[in-house]
């Protein structure tokens, strides 16, 4: 056996077990193959300890996005979180996961809090703190989706992360305007002849921030690290309104294995259900290339929320349907090189 | 200085010289004058290093005063009514946070019917949301009570309401002595948050909470009410000394000490009611009146101390707990609960959607509290005839339509009968 695999099975043995800021984690390592986690630079806004379920997405995006801001700021960053799961599983009193200022108010009301310690900090000449404003689907895009516009429409000094799992996952599953058309949610349940969620016009909130004109809009997924980090860099290098969803994928509300996140968000993206755009001022700016096209069975497949659309006739025409919607986004965003270069 | 001036206009500069630092505005009548003014001065550089968001919705409003409040800056909003209402979940939200923020309250009706006059149900509404709750009996003190309201909460980090009536307050021109900045500043210190967001303190604000810290939760917050009932007088006492004048406190009585009657109200209508005693007075009869300003923290002891003397106790409000009778009369009630020998509670609800409260009505309805006490609610001025014919119409026709329709079709028939006798 020589060296280098001593190390390496060394490292995979190793847990990046953290407590507070001090990173112990695979301090065994060679400092050129520790991972990034292992840093003690590393600002670790949300640490270990917290409740999520395994193979949660959603802890998985806002560490790296949290993480992002703060390198982007010096650490300068006021956290507001909506209701949700990662409110509740970050914050079990007198626990906190948060090595960072952070403030749960109500479900409807993240963009406005930070709207509030935005000005609270400019009015304290410290402008160089920075509001994120944080909330999964079901506080962005149905409830908080009125404070959201109007922050967005006074283009206050606001990042606003979105946590997209697709539903109301902390209540137990049920639809959220995010879902999936088709999909099983404990409020759409996939019987009679219209199983699963309607076939509605859908809602799309990053379209709808791109059309307030605000000086940022980007998607981003957890099965893509770098580039979610180099957004939320991005977005902290602009002042004004901003807007991030992460499509975060959910083990328990999608019926999905828990190993299977980063490979669902991934497959999201490459079957063009989720798209991944920049835009800025109102102008989609740049999109991300699908690099493996798939088609959308590869993505509903593993979930059992879509179980029931592969049993009938009328399920595949759901999913041609679903393939629709793909193709479409495929269409408006360019997604395929031979399309977005024609 | 002394100006005349509208009341929102006397409020708004009283704010001002309060230095808020964050105001969140939306307009709602009767409050819109107060935050227009405040805008204004807020442009005009009269209000320094200030910052005016002008947002969608009152609950945004609360909300935006939450998240600056938590960061350290002293926050204002106001509203009424209805945007009491749709801000709701954040009223609770801020005194369960214990963020010390004011507001003032243009007291409004709640709809529907939809009606944008003056009564305290949008106050009732919220009575038991964590928020103290004082009540402006005149302009000058709409003014003093925002200046003693930010002392209070933030001694206590707390938020408070000031009450307002709508219209008869906030769109009255009457003379106010507007006090100078320099003895505002040397009354009210500069805001030193108890909690407060800073990257170079991080701490987590607005955990869940379960059922094995949430009572002690509440109770603190109970707690902090109850030294409020000390702190509110005290404040009230150096407001004196140094602007020379009673504004505030937690109650004030007009020739109730030897009264056989007193009565009980808050806000404007007090001073309708001191006229109607001076001539009952002069009449030989025996009445005084107790003015609570501070109905949260509700003053039980020092309210039983006025009334235990009394034979006979008329609460006067402007709100009505549908199915149960008035707020205010069952608060008085709980004054004088165990008490031997205590004096009899009569309940009168006036004033509701704007009504007048008139000095002919109250002579009526004092005098009958005098010989012919009553138990239950008596509803002042109540239209009996109309009230009769629509209860005999919604007997006679199932799909009878809707009350409020049916009673204004009703007054227009009567109106249109008396100008045909007056025709002919």
């Amino acid at each position: 056996m020589n060296e280098q695999t001593t190390t390496l099975d060394a490292t995979q043995k190793l847990h990046f077990y953290q407590k507070g800021t001090f990173t112990v984690g695979n301090r065994l390592v060679s400092d050129e193959r520790r991972a990034v986690q292992a840093s003690t630079d590393r600002s670790n806004a949300l640490t270990c300890g917290h409740r999520a379920c395994q193979g949660c997405g959603e802890a998985l995006g806002a560490r790296y996005a949290m993480d992002a801001a703060m390198r982007a700021t010096g650490g300068n960053v006021i956290a507001v979180n909506a209701t949700g799961c990662l409110e509740v599983f970050t914050t079990p009193y007198p626990e906190t996961s948060w090595q960072t200022p952070w403030l749960h108010s109500l479900f409807g009301n993240a963009a406005a809090v930070a709207t509030g310690v935005a000005a609270a900090m400019r009015v304290k000449g410290r402008s160089e703190v920075r509001a994120i404003a944080q909330g999964g689907d079901g506080g962005t895009t149905d409830i908080g989706f009125g404070c959201l516009s109007g922050m967005f429409e006074r283009n206050d000094d606001v990042l606003y992360i979105c946590y997209d799992n697709e539903g109301y996952m902390n209540t137990g599953v049920q639809r959220s305007s995010a879902t999936p058309p088709g999909a099983r949610t404990a409020t759409t349940p996939a019987m009679g002849p219209e199983p699963g969620n309607v076939f509605g016009t859908g809602k799309s909130v990053p379209k709808i921030a791109v059309a307030h004109g605000i000086p940022y809009v980007a998607t981003a997924t957890v099965a893509d690290l770098h580039d979610l980090e180099r957004k939320v860099m991005r977005a902290m290098g602009i002042h004004g309104a901003r807007y991030l969803q992460i499509h975060v994928p959910c083990p328990l509300g999608w019926g999905s294995a828990s190993h299977d996140t980063i490979r669902l968000a991934r497959l999201a993206v490459e079957c063009g259900l989720f798209p991944l755009f920049e835009a800025e001022h109102g102008v989609v700016t740049s999109s991300q290339k699908i690099r493996r096209r798939v088609p959308v069975d590869d993505y509903l497949k593993p979930q059992r929320r879509f179980a029931h659309l592969f049993s009938t006739e009328e399920g595949r025409e759901r999913i041609g349907r679903l393939q629709g919607l793909a193709d479409r986004n495929i269409a408006e965003y360019h997604l395929l090189e031979a399309e977005g270069d024609a | 200085m002394l100006k005349q001036i509208e009341g929102s206009r006397a409020m708004a500069e009283a704010i001002g010289l309060c230095r808020p630092e964050v105001i969140c505005a939306y307009p709602i009548t009767p409050q819109t004058h107060i935050v227009e003014g405040l805008g204004e001065m807020a442009r005009t550089g009269e209000i320094k290093n200030c910052e005016f968001i002008n947002v969608e919705s009152e609950f945004a409003a609360l909300s935006v005063a939450i998240g600056a409040s938590a960061a350290g800056a002293r926050a204002y909003t106001a509203t009424a009514s209805q945007g009491l209402l749709y801000m709701a979940e954040a009223v609770y939200n801020a005194s369960g946070l214990g963020l010390p923020i004011v507001m003032t309250l243009g007291n409004r009706a709640i709809g529907a019917p939809i009606n944008i006059w003056n009564d305290h149900s949008d106050a009732m509404a919220v009575c038991d949301s964590g928020w103290m709750q004082l009540f402006a009996e005149t302009n000058q003190e709409a003014a003093d009570l925002h200046i003693q309201a930010f002392r209070l909460a933030e001694e206590l980090s707390m938020p408070v309401m000031v009450c307002v009536d709508g219209f008869i307050l906030t769109h009255a021109v009457e003379q106010v002595d507007i006090p100078e900045q320099a003895d505002v500043d040397a009354y009210l210190p500069s805001y030193e948050p108890v909690q407060v967001l800073d990257p170079k303190d991080p701490i987590s604000i607005g955990a869940m909470v379960g059922p094995d810290a949430f009572t002690e939760v509440r109770y603190l917050q109970h707690y902090k009410q109850t030294l409020a009932l000390r702190l509110i007088p005290e404040y009230a006492a150096d407001f004196k000394s140094r602007f020379g004048r009673d504004s505030g406190g937690l109650l004030r009585s007009y020739r109730a000490d030897d009264a056989e009657l007193i009565v009980v109200a808050m806000g404007s209508v007090n001073g309708t009611i001191k006229d109607t005693i001076d001539e009952m007075r002069a009449d030989g009869l025996s009445v005084g009146l107790v003015t609570l300003v501070s109905f949260r923290p509700f003053p039980t002891e020092a309210l039983r101390e006025k009334l235990v003397r009394a034979r006979n106790v008329v609460v006067i409000e402007k709100s009505l707990a549908v199915g149960m009778g008035g707020p205010l009369a069952n608060n008085v009630d709980l004054a004088l609960r165990n008490v031997a020998g205590a004096p009899q509670v009569h309940s009168v609800i006036a004033g509701l959607g704007g009504r007048p409260i008139t000095r002919t009505s109250l002579h009526r309805v004092l005098r009958r509290a005098l010989v012919q006490p009553w138990e239950g609610s008596h509803f002042l001025d109540l239209n009996e005839e109309i009230v009769a014919k629509e209860l005999h119409y919604v007997r006679k026709v199932r799909r009878s339509g809707p009350t409020a329709e049916n009673l204004l079709r009703r007054l227009g028939q009567a109106a249109d009968e008396a100008a045909v006798k007056t025709a002919v």
